[in-house]
């Protein structure tokens, strides 16, 4: 392969979904999503069945199931698209960072706004009050 | 593959020994296009993010209409994401099997994507033909709208995912394993793994969420 050339101490640059460029790429890229594939089940599995079997206080439900399904698509991110920590992998890192800021931003600003609106507009029944 | 040598279409004083980091110029085309695809599918989830934020809103604007407690089949959901998820797994198997240069292990696991993706597409339909029928289409509550706009832009990616997917099985077949069309299996493999994690997002939001509240 012609990656041999490069010294191995040398960070080299992955696109995302690489996985490094050493020997046993290929086993290496099994496991990989082989433990992706178990750990997505099971979240998922437990995602479904949690409301089900009542084991967790029904208050905290909505929390325990988003932090499952963060912790999925951490799984997926990890395992499925080789986006991990190493020095290879900074500009995909830090690509994503930015895009869950502005996800967070629209997500979080979206139902704060909308809620606070909600809360401060006069109901319909006054709106109809008014307009006689 | 990563770290290519001798692309004829870059100046020849960018070696193999490119490795993006700056130091010996400018990095392999692969890199360039995996990245700008990355950015292109984070991009896609911020749109996303506008769908869920307005779902998120509507969700309770039923407009005396049925709520999603009552209209979601759990089942059906459990049997999508089952699909979607093992789809993800062969999808990985046909980038090992492009790695390898095995047309064998790359066509048999990119049919088995499209199975599952058209599967997956397909209870989804069915789910929505039901929703329609039942006088619960997207025209009856604000909440519904916003449903039938989130999964069925969902929908709408699996759809375009399956069509570039058998157009990546005729590349291969018609073009081998080249460079290029590597680059492509890269891209395709980035937008398989991302539908899915948007579906995560889907399932627990829309009908888990859904269902429980």
């Amino acid at each position: 392969m012609s990656d041999a050339s490069i010294a191995a101490d040398q960070p080299v640059d992955l696109p995302p979904g690489d996985e490094g460029a050493d020997e046993g790429r290929v086993r290496d890229a099994l496991i990989s999503y082989l433990i992706g594939l178990v750990l997505a089940t099971v979240l998922s599995a437990a995602s479904f069945l949690l409301p089900v079997t009542g084991l967790v206080y029904a208050p905290a439900l909505p929390v325990a199931l988003v932090v499952m399904a963060i912790a999925q698509m951490g799984v997926h991110l990890v395992f499925f698209l080789h986006i991990t920590t190493g020095p290879d992998n900074t500009n995909n890192v830090l690509a994503l960072a930015f895009g869950v800021l502005i996800v967070f931003l629209i997500l979080a600003g979206s139902l704060w706004i909308m809620a606070n609106l909600n809360y401060n507009m006069a109901s319909m029944t006054q709106i109809m009050q008014m307009q006689r | 593959m990563s770290a290519t040598a001798a692309d004829p279409h870059h100046p020849s004083h960018i070696g193999p020994a490119s490795t993006g980091s700056g130091r010996d110029g400018q990095a392999s085309k692969r890199i360039i296009a995996g990245y700008g695809f990355w950015i292109f599918l984070l991009s896609d989830i911020v749109m996303f993010s506008a769908f869920f934020a307005a779902y998120a809103v509507l969700a309770g604007a039923t407009a005396g209409g049925p709520t999603g407690r009552q209209l979601f089949d759990l089942k059906n959901v459990g049997w999508e994401t089952a699909c979607l998820l093992v789809s993800s797994f062969t999808c990985g198997v046909a980038s090992i099997g492009a790695m390898l240069k095995s047309f064998r292990i790359f066509q048999w696991a990119m049919a088995a994507t499209f199975l599952l993706g058209a599967l997956f597409l397909g209870l989804e339909l069915k789910e929505f033909a039901g929703l329609v029928a039942h006088g619960a289409g997207p025209q009856r509550s604000a909440f519904l709208s916003a449903f039938f706009t989130l999964v069925g832009c969902h929908g709408l990616h699996v759809t375009l995912g399956l069509l570039w997917l058998l157009t990546m099985m005729a590349q291969v077949w018609a073009k081998g394993f080249r460079e290029d069309i590597q680059r492509r299996i890269l891209c395709f493999n980035l937008f398989w793994h991302a539908l899915d994690i948007i579906w995560v997002a889907v399932f627990t939001v829309v009908y888990l969420l859904g269902a429980a509240l």
